[in-house]
């Protein structure tokens, strides 16, 4: 293998959010809400684009629920505005309570009426004074809903409690699709599954959601589920958005080492930013738009950090877990090459930061991978430079 | 909802506001001298007399009879489970009549202790039976991993977790025992509840009778605070998730026979002696005892106030257990904490709070069934708040929600969800109610109109004549319609343990 240029990151799969347009379903603007004295949210803006799906992610605690609460309606804001198609809903005087918006929910763990069976619970949004055929136009609506989610017709004169979780968020889903909303909000619908079945869920749910064209907001903790979901991912913390955009944007650019640290593993290591290159422990590594110069902290993702019999890096392995298909190596840094350190040093009078430190990565051979074996390590692709912290 | 839960409190509050006025009002000199006398001594000394033996040996039986039928290998577990439930059907008064049919002179302390420990140990056995079938085993599983023996396992693990039934079902007693008229009046055993009954009865409203009525009030009050103080802050519930694993069972050996004889005699005495002794009554009174004209009237209008008072009480409960449930806040508490001590307090004192109160405040309603269905409606509305409480927990907030997501206007969404959801329980609380009502005598006796006969008094009046078969009848109804409700109340306390 030879050196060669970084690969470019490639076009955004939908840029949506980031340019505004006429096409906007959803618009939040400066929304803040208060439980007694705690800030839950403290100025959120948001865009949703027509027919996008949007996931909200981030720890609890960080409002995200809170948010999609008051875009439903059940929650009033105590300032800023939420609009839909343009028409504003809640703030500045205005007001529309849940029932009027046309928007669906889907809570976090279906929240189907025990009283009612499954067929009972899709029709329950439905009027049969309003359909044409009225109850037999109600039961065909019905079969067509669990055939979408991908239910057995029989189904339908189950009660909830004889269902399964993830048979339960389909017919919550079905429920929620009865009255073609043209929003759709998710409160971490797949949290309550097993991991085999969230998955399969997540993408039964989000093929019926696009095929129907329906905006959808999914808000969960699992950062994994909303960069998978979402054409445009919202990072939440401490009751802002950190940072909103493309989910290959937002993990391998993140706005700062929090929000980098939450969306994947990230290597971390004191750099010295001098145009656009950072020196480190793993050498020189490109960086696009450095935010400072001189001193900076260096973001990797682990994949970025490849093990390769010509790198030009060294480090010795200190432990491993083993995963089966991946496992997770810890490697100790050698000091850095007295030719870099040279350079650094040369060049402006400082040394750059760090060396010996140790870093965690990712291999799939787990034999050449024993603690104290010497490898040879190569950085592929661009890093991430944040500022340092005050 | 909130405004109609403050009146609803501040009605509740009545019963206390008054002794605590007829004390002030009486002047400290008069209270001193009516309160520090030989007479009050004795009835504090029958009082304490009969709390200490009484208390403890219902919690005797109560948690060994739990601790037989829950954990152990005895036959017929099922069968015993609500046969020690069962003689909660039959009102102590009825009770102590039968025992007074038996035994003829029977008097004093320690009859009022052998049918007041009969009559009340179910207040303990089931929410003890009902701890206990909940107790998670892989608790005691793990104690015992830890090296402790069987006995050491059953004090160190078992009986602190039961520690909220027992204090509470002993907290019941104890209110049951300062609250009874009837059946300690039936064997002449003098307490507090029974002086009041009879100062009332001779000087109407008397000073006397308030300042007694002072001392069991101030009596009630210390029980709910030694109560709130021994319940502490200690945490019962089950930690963690998952299926809880089924209790094992304890064998029980040459124990056994032992153990259903025991359980037999219990119940035999409970539950056997006084059913036989009203149907003895019945049948040696024959045909005529049933006469249309006297039997009639006293069911229907039974029925009819526990009709009433039942609903009344279940409408008045919703919005204190949605508040509670909804928005709970120091405010919600406060106002079930007033409502919790009024109810606490004997129905005597309420009796006479509200014939004073209406007397004096407004007299047109005085000895109108509105006052007496106010008074079930202050007596009993734990029960309904209880019920509808655990009702409301079934519908949660968010099932409202969806209902309003999915187009539903809030009104249409409450009662289409979480009214429907709550009925089941709603009408639990009121059969509770109901029962409560048809076998209350005290109150009833106070407040009743002129002419109103239910069941209870009509008994009462029948029985204090010694017309023992002209009473039958009314006790042999009363205990068929409390049967149905004391099982529904059993199976009930199987899904609120823990709680």
């Amino acid at each position: 293998m030879t050196e060669q240029s970084p690969p470019r990151l490639p076009a955004p799969r939908v840029a949506a959010s980031v340019v505004p347009t006429t096409n906007t379903h959803l618009d939040i603007a400066e929304v803040t809400k208060n439980f007694g004295s705690q800030a839950v949210l403290k100025g959120v803006n948001l865009s949703v684009a027509k027919g996008g799906t949007t996931a909200i992610v981030g720890p609890s605690g960080s409002g995200k629920t809170t948010l999609l609460r008051l875009i439903a309606g059940f929650e009033h804001p105590a300032t800023g505005t939420i609009s839909l198609n343009g028409t504003p809903v809640a703030g500045g005087g205005v007001w529309l309570p849940a029932h009027k918006r046309q928007v669906g929910y889907v809570a976090q763990d279906g929240a189907l009426f025990p009283h009612l069976t499954v067929g009972q619970n899709i029709a329950f949004g439905l009027d049969a004074a309003k359909l044409d055929g009225g109850r037999r136009a109600v039961r065909t609506r019905v079969q067509e809903l669990l055939e979408m989610v991908s239910l057995d017709a029989a189904m339908a004169k189950r009660r909830p409690h004889q269902l399964s979780g993830g048979q339960q968020q389909r017919v919550a889903l079905a429920r929620a699709l009865a009255r073609e909303p043209e929003l759709m909000l998710l409160d971490e619908p797949f949290s309550a599954l097993d991991a085999g079945l969230r998955v399969a869920t997540r993408r039964a749910v989000a093929k019926v959601l696009s095929d129907a064209g329906v905006t959808t907001i999914l808000v969960t903790h699992d950062q994994a589920e909303a960069l998978s979901f979402a054409d445009q991912v919202a990072i939440m913390r401490g009751g802002k958005l950190a940072q909103i955009g493309n989910p290959f944007v937002v993990y391998t650019r993140p706005a700062d080492r929090a929000t980098a640290e939450f969306l994947g593993d990230a290597v971390i290591l004191d750099a010295w930013m001098e145009g656009s290159l950072a020196t480190c422990s793993l050498g020189g590594i490109p960086v696009r738009r450095p935010p400072a110069q001189g001193k900076v902290q260096l973001m990797l993702r682990p994949e970025q950090i490849r093990i390769a019999s010509d790198g030009p890096i060294r480090g010795v392995v200190v432990d491993t877990d083993y995963f089966g298909p991946e496992t997770t190596v810890r490697i100790k840094l050698a000091p850095l090459a007295a030719a870099h350190a040279a350079a650094g040093a040369a060049g402006n009078g400082h040394r750059y930061p760090g060396g010996g430190e140790v870093i965690t990565i990712r291999h799939w051979n787990a034999s050449i991978t024993k603690p104290g074996t010497e490898l040879c390590l190569r950085v592929v692709g661009e890093g991430v430079a944040f500022p340092l912290e005050a | 909802m909130s405004v109609l839960a403050v009146l609803i409190a501040l009605f509740s509050l009545i019963p206390l506001g008054y002794v605590a006025y007829m004390t002030v009002a009486t002047g400290w000199d008069t209270a001193v001298e009516l309160i520090f006398r030989p007479r009050v001594g004795e009835l504090l000394l029958n009082t304490i007399m009969l709390m200490v033996f009484t208390v403890p040996l219902c919690l005797v039986l109560g948690v060994g009879g739990a601790w037989l039928v829950e954990r152990t290998k005895l036959r017929g577990h099922r069968w015993w489970a609500v046969a020690l439930a069962a003689p909660l059907a039959i009102p102590a008064f009825v009770n102590s009549y039968s025992w007074v049919s038996a035994v003829p002179s029977l008097e004093g302390v320690w009859s009022g202790v052998l049918i007041a420990t009969l009559s009340y140990f179910p207040l303990v056995y089931i929410p003890a039976a009902a701890t206990l079938g909940r107790l998670d085993p892989a608790i005691e599983q793990s104690a015992a991993s830890l090296g402790l023996g069987p006995w050491a396992v059953f004090f160190r693990v078992v009986v602190p977790q039961l520690r909220i039934a027992m204090t509470g079902g002993a907290l019941l007693v104890s209110l049951h025992l300062l609250a009874e008229y009837g059946a300690f009046a039936m064997i002449r055993f003098d307490t507090f509840t029974t002086a009041i009954m009879v100062q009332f009865q001779s000087t109407f409203n008397g000073t006397a009778g308030n300042m007694l009525a002072s001392v069991l009030v101030f009596f009630c009050l210390i029980l709910l605070l030694v109560e709130v103080k021994s319940r502490g802050t200690a945490r019962y519930a089950r930690v963690g998730s998952g299926a809880q694993g089924k209790a094992t069972r304890a064998p029980l050996r040459h124990f056994q026979l032992p153990a259903q004889l025991a359980l037999l005699a219990v119940t035999a005495l409970a539950f056997g002696l006084p059913v036989w002794f009203v149907l003895r009554w019945v049948i040696a009174g024959g045909a005529e005892i049933w006469s249309a004209e006297e039997f009639l009237p006293a069911l229907l209008q039974t029925l009819g106030y526990g009709a009433v008072g039942a609903a009344v009480t279940t409408v008045v409960a919703f919005p204190m257990a949605y508040l509670a449930v909804r928005h709970p806040s120091w405010f919600s508490k406060m106002l079930e904490l007033s409502n919790y001590v009024t109810s606490s307090l004997p129905g005597i004192v309420v009796g006479l709070a509200f014939v004073t109160v209406s007397i004096r405040a407004v007299p047109g309603v005085y000895q109108t069934a509105g006052v007496l269905v106010a008074a079930y409606v202050l007596l009993f509305l734990p029960r309904a708040l209880v019920n509808i409480r655990s009702g409301l927990a079934q519908a949660p907030k968010e099932l409202d929600e969806a209902a309003q997501s999915l187009g539903k206007a809030p009104l249409v969404s409450f009662l289409k969800v979480t009214l429907r959801l709550t009925a089941p329980a709603a009408a639990g609380g009121a059969a509770l109610v109901f029962l409560a009502i048809v076998n209350e005598l005290t109150a009833t006796l106070l407040l009743s109109p002129n002419g109103t006969r239910t069941l209870a008094t009509e008994f009462w009046s029948k029985s204090s004549e010694i017309d023992y078969t002209g009473a039958a009848p009314y006790a042999l109804l009363m205990i068929l319609l409390s049967a149905p409700m004391t099982y529904l109340l059993f199976q009930q306390s199987k899904k609120v343990a823990g709680q």
